[in-house]
């Protein structure tokens, strides 16, 4: 019994991180209409020059504190995904209006290829550090309820609640904020937002940069887990059966579809793994999500798709 | 259509132009298939440095082998398996061409197809077929100093060694976490049929390549709670794994990895935190061997340095700098034989494989004392050495820890002929004569 | 003025529904279909031939699979590589187990194995649809990857999971030599292009087409979606399983499940995009261009002098083609495929400019 809670509470907690990253899917395709699959890479970057920045910002202004290092190197970062996001909308997005779901696909997957190759050749590929001052040690709690306590890794936990908290300011920001306002609206529909003087393209570089933004956290908090190398683009592999979960239009879907998934692979490889031979969480995660889709085909929370005649 | 046919056109020029130039074989070229790129790069990149490094060495401290030059040529191939094709096929033309190595256990796979038609020998130290130490059927093939049977092998018996003894290994539990791929799956029938003769339990755990996300293994770890964990990966997987495994407070000590999972890149960011993580090594690390101070000298501080300064010695550095001895040293013994100050062509160099003598003194005179120990080859045997010795990370660096552990042939060879005659069926092949041996 | 049809005129039905009526398009497929099979033999290099033609040859056939479930009935897959790994796995089981198979009746038996799984992967189609439909085939590419690695009778028992064949041949006529190879991959691809070609053209293919464009009004019409959605998906399967044989024993010879990962369903995907959906030319155009592209990128330094590293190289590659990509998709969104046809449109009225 303390093992499956264990297990419950890493897949909750693993799950809040996959939703850190479903929740740039999901900005974008709120707003732009596009299914950004270049997020992964985004993450990428972003970690990639955060580790980068932690590095050089000491060396080119000359000073030793841990801490002035991460922050500015997190402002540098961000700075760094904000003209990304310009770039992308500038190039990429402003031609592309109005194009089908697929062609805008693959649009983000040459992005997607064209980010991995700029980021290692600006960043270089080896493996590169984050520390933001996160603990590497775990707890155990409730040792005298269960045998040998249960085991909460400390990381997870803080990662977990960064996620919640940033996804509480973006709710805030979407609901309360004239910016936010007009971000629904954009989302609702492009034209009739034009036509009441919504400035398109400078919503979709605000979008973008707010999911470059939350790519940023995503990034700084896997590579603090992972370390910050190529394959970290990988991490959005993973978390699209979130994405398609929780629906690719809705915020709290991401955070629950990103909790059903985390639970759903953890659950599934610990203890239906080892009688399949291991190795299933990754197609479980998204064959989870079918079923899911099988009975609500616009994901838990997502917008219903409605096919005019 | 026409974009294909202009590219095609402009593609065979060059390409006949590039080949009529290098018509004549002035020099020995070595094909260095690398990967700089991707999820395994962090420790591709060191051991490519150490190949060409060493080549560049070679050529302006001894002007070449016995005075042939020596020219290389990288190709990239990410550690995929296509990729690591066509670089074999576009680079196999070139004349002078010497061996292939392509640092990664699948590339190795789709090559051993290749290379008897094509007649040149690859060479895959430490890692590759385990089947193919076996020279009678794997003519063309050379796993030197080792292969994941060896390296499994030793871990045993150097866990064994902990215990107070292999039988005390009755009972006890050894997870294998390993890299879901020909090159994590390998060791496994050696592991089982150590497993059969002490008595132990093996879990087998797979980590979906590259090995990013592995908080579910380690899970299973702490619910299996074995005695030891052997770690079988590569690239990212190896820091990750030392993490994850940091995280869920398996103790690092009773981790072994092998020898791919035992370098700086793999520990360095995980710090403190894989203190006490013990790994295969088959060679030393550290710049005091001649050989590296050769390296340092000629072709490093002349600014001609393929990477870092500070990247010179570590642990794959050294292992890519040996791995290229290896191909320079069957060169000049095929040299011996088919003519001293001579190109060598593919058999030769493959004969000259075949018939290394490494002996200490050759390795003190080439700068290697203390980094390997001797190596030597014969037909029946392409692997030369079975010697590993284990360190330990101690937050900040690698020592040695064990004394040389050699593999038990007992067990292996067996293993390795059912497994090479089961090959040969396959691929209706058959068993090299004694007279074959002798060309 | 060259590619006027004045005088061409049909009496037959037969002659009128011709794949190419106007003669200048016959001839031009002759001399295609002649260079193909009797120059490229002769002049290209064996380097050339196993590097750049046979694989173009057998990604073809696989994109021309994918453009008839995502360019002709708008599915949208991201899971070919798996039916790829299926048909290539399948069509090795059968040459491995028995004795003396045929290996056209192994490639086939691949096909057939690939689209029991394509059909059963495609029965989500009928209930989602879209991108949620894309990233749900998701679910067929990493049970198929776990698959081939964790079952054990998928590879027949090889320990490290890697498989390989040898010994091809058809009839006794070996397949071992690059032109061999060529050829063998050539008849397969001209055989199932012309296929391809005829049923698209046919009324499965525009029951495909109608579910592409309007499948509730196809629905309301009477075109069932069960049937043309699910026959689009068994298919599309059929081709890519036995392209996915063809890949493995003539292109790779020795595999590993890696070989049919999610890269490879991204490559496929990209080829039917930018060669142009719901056009059997395009599946053509798009292998040609993704095929060639990154290996000439790759050589580019090489053959300007230009000395960089490998790494940097192969990075330049990755944003080029990333580039490259996003560029093509603004300039042409329809794929090469429109480009082709707006310049034969252009080419009817030159030299006269309307």
């Amino acid at each position: 019994m303390g093992f499956f809670l264990e297990t419950l509470f890493g897949g909750l907690m693993v799950g809040m991180l996959y939703s850190l990253i479903a929740l740039g899917f999901v900005l974008i395709y709120k707003a732009s209409g596009v299914f950004n699959f270049a997020q992964g890479a985004m993450v990428l970057f972003a970690a990639m020059a955060m580790a980068r920045f932690y590095e050089w910002i000491p060396k080119w202004i000359g000073f030793d504190n841990k801490i002035l290092a991460n922050v500015l190197a997190f402002a540098a970062a961000a700075l760094v995904m904000v003209m990304v996001a310009w770039v992308i909308e500038r190039l990429v997005l402003r031609h592309l209006v109005n194009q089908e779901h697929i062609t805008l696909l693959m649009a983000t997957l040459g992005i997607t290829y064209f980010l991995e190759g700029f980021g290692q050749t600006l960043f270089g590929s080896g493996i590169y550090k984050i520390d933001v001052g996160m603990p590497k040690d775990p707890v155990l709690i409730l040792e005298s309820a269960f045998q040998g306590g249960v085991l909460i890794n400390k990381e997870d936990l803080y990662a977990a609640v960064v996620a919640a908290v940033l996804v509480a300011l973006l709710a805030l920001f979407f609901q309360k904020t004239a910016t936010g306002r007009a971000l629904r609206a954009v989302a609702d529909d492009h034209q009739a937002a034009q036509s009441i003087g919504i400035p398109l393209g400078r919503i979709w570089i605000i979008v973008w940069s707010v999911a470059g933004v939350v790519a940023l956290v995503a990034g700084i908090i896997w590579g603090s887990k992972l370390g910050v190398q190529f394959s970290l683009s990988l991490v959005a592999l993973k978390a699209l059966p979130v994405v398609i979960l929780g629906g690719l239009t809705s915020v709290p879907g991401a955070i629950i579809g990103g909790l059903i998934i985390g639970v759903g692979e953890k659950l599934s490889e610990i203890y239906i793994g080892p009688m399949l031979g291991g190795g299933i969480e990754i197609w479980f995660a998204y064959v989870l999500a079918l079923f899911f889709l099988l009975v609500r085909p616009q994901g838990l929370f997502g917008e219903k798709i409605i096919d005019r005649v | 259509m026409k974009h294909l046919m202009k590219s095609l056109a402009l593609g065979a020029t060059l390409l006949a132009t590039a080949t009529g130039a290098f018509a004549q074989a002035k020099e020995q070229f070595f094909p260095l298939l690398a990967y700089r790129t991707g999820a395994y790069a962090p420790n591709g990149t060191p051991w490519a440095n150490g190949k060409q490094d060493y080549l560049k060495m070679i050529n302006a401290r001894d002007g070449g082998i016995n005075g042939v030059k020596i020219t290389f040529e990288e190709c990239e191939t990410g550690y995929a398996t296509d990729k690591g094709v066509e670089c074999y096929e576009r680079l196999k033309t070139r004349p002078g061409v010497t061996l292939f190595e392509p640092q990664a256990t699948g590339i190795t796979f789709a090559l051993t197809d290749k290379v008897p038609t094509d007649k040149i020998p690859l060479l895959t130290v430490g890692y590759g077929l385990a089947a193919s130490q076996d020279g009678g059927v794997f003519k063309w093939n050379f796993p030197l100093m080792g292969s994941y049977w060896t390296a499994a092998d030793m871990l045993i018996q150097q866990i064994g060694k902990k215990e107070g003894g292999l039988d005390k290994l009755k009972g006890k539990k050894i997870a294998l976490v390993y890299h879901d791929s020909p090159f994590g799956k390998e060791p496994i029938p050696l592991l089982e049929e150590r497993a059969k003769m002490h008595g132990f339990e093996l879990t087998k755990i797979p980590v979906t390549a590259p090995g990013v996300e592995q908080k579910s293994a380690w899970l299973q770890v702490r619910q299996a709670k074995p005695d030891y964990v052997l770690l079988w990966g590569w690239g990212i997987m190896n820091a990750t794994a030392l993490k994850e495994a940091q995280a869920t407070g398996y103790p690092r000590e009773k981790m072994y990895g092998v020898w791919w999972a035992g370098a700086e890149p793999d520990v360095k960011d995980v710090g403190e935190g894989a203190k006490g993580y013990n790994a295969l090594n088959l060679n030393t690390s550290g710049q005091t061997p001649k050989v590296i101070q050769d390296i340092l000298k000629y072709v490093h501080d002349k600014g001609q340095g393929t990477g870092p300064k500070d990247e010179v010695g570590t642990v794959l550095y050294t292992r890519g700098v040996i791995i290229q001895m290896l191909g320079v040293e069957a060169v000049r013994r095929a040299q011996e034989r088919f003519g001293k100050g001579k190109v060598m062509t593919g058999e030769q160099v493959r004969w000259g494989l075949e018939n290394l003598a490494l002996d200490q003194k050759k390795l003190d005179s080439l700068g290697f004392s203390g980094v390997m120990r001797p190596l030597s080859t014969s037909c029946q045997d392409h692997m030369g050495s079975t010697w590993a010795r284990v360190h330990t990370w101690d937050g900040s660096k690698w020592s040695f820890t064990s004394d040389w552990l050699q593999a038990d042939e007992q067990i292996i060879k067996p293993m390795v002929k059912a497994a090479a005659d089961k090959y040969a069926t396959e691929k209706k092949l058959t068993r090299r004569t004694p007279a074959d041996c002798q060309s | 003025m060259l590619y006027r049809e004045n005088g061409q005129f049909k009496s037959t039905y037969r002659s009128d529904q011709q794949i190419f009526p106007i003669l200048q398009d016959r001839i031009a497929i002759a001399l295609l279909l002649i260079a193909a099979f009797v120059v490229i033999p002769l002049i290209a290099s064996p380097y050339l031939l196993t590097a750049i033609f046979i694989p173009f040859l057998i990604l073809a056939l696989a994109a021309l699979g994918l453009n008839i479930l995502v360019g002709y009935c708008g599915q949208i897959s991201l899971g070919t590589g798996a039916f790829m790994a299926v048909g290539a796995y399948a069509a090795y089981n059968l040459q491995t187990r028995i004795d003396g198979m045929p290996m056209i009746v192994s490639l086939l038996f691949g096909g057939i194995v690939s689209t029991v799984i394509g059909v059963l992967f495609g029965v989500p189609s009928l209930r989602i649809k879209g991108l949620y439909l894309a990233v749900a085939t998701l679910a067929a590419q990493f049970f198929v990857d776990w698959a081939c690695l964790r079952l054990g009778w998928v590879t027949n028992g090889s320990s490290s999971g890697s498989v390989s064949v040898a010994g091809l041949n058809v009839f006794g006529l070996p397949i071992e030599s690059p032109v061999q190879k060529y050829l063998f991959a050539l008849i397969f691809l001209a055989v199932f292009a012309l296929l391809a070609k005829n049923l698209v053209r046919g009324a499965i293919g525009r029951e495909w087409m109608a579910i592409r464009d309007m499948d509730v009004a196809a629905a309301v019409i009477g075109i069932r979606p069960v049937y043309a959605k699910l026959t689009a998906f068994a298919v599309s399967s059929f081709i890519v399983g036995v392209a996915g044989g063809l890949w493995g024993f003539i292109h790779l010879g020795s595999w590993e499940p890696a070989a049919f990962n999610i890269d490879r369903s991204f490559q496929l995907l990209f080829m039917v995009i930018i060669g142009g959906l719901g056009s059997i030319m395009g599946s053509f155009f798009g292998a040609a261009f993704i095929v060639v592209l990154p290996i000439i990128l790759d050589g580019l330094p090489y053959w300007f002098g230009i000395p960089i590293d490998t790494a940097t190289a192969s990075h330049l590659t990755f944003m080029i083609f990333g580039a490259l990509i996003v560029f093509f998709l603004i300039v042409e969104p329809h794929g090469i495929a429109r480009l082709w046809s707006t310049a034969k449109e252009k080419l009817r009225l030159w030299p006269f400019p309307h």
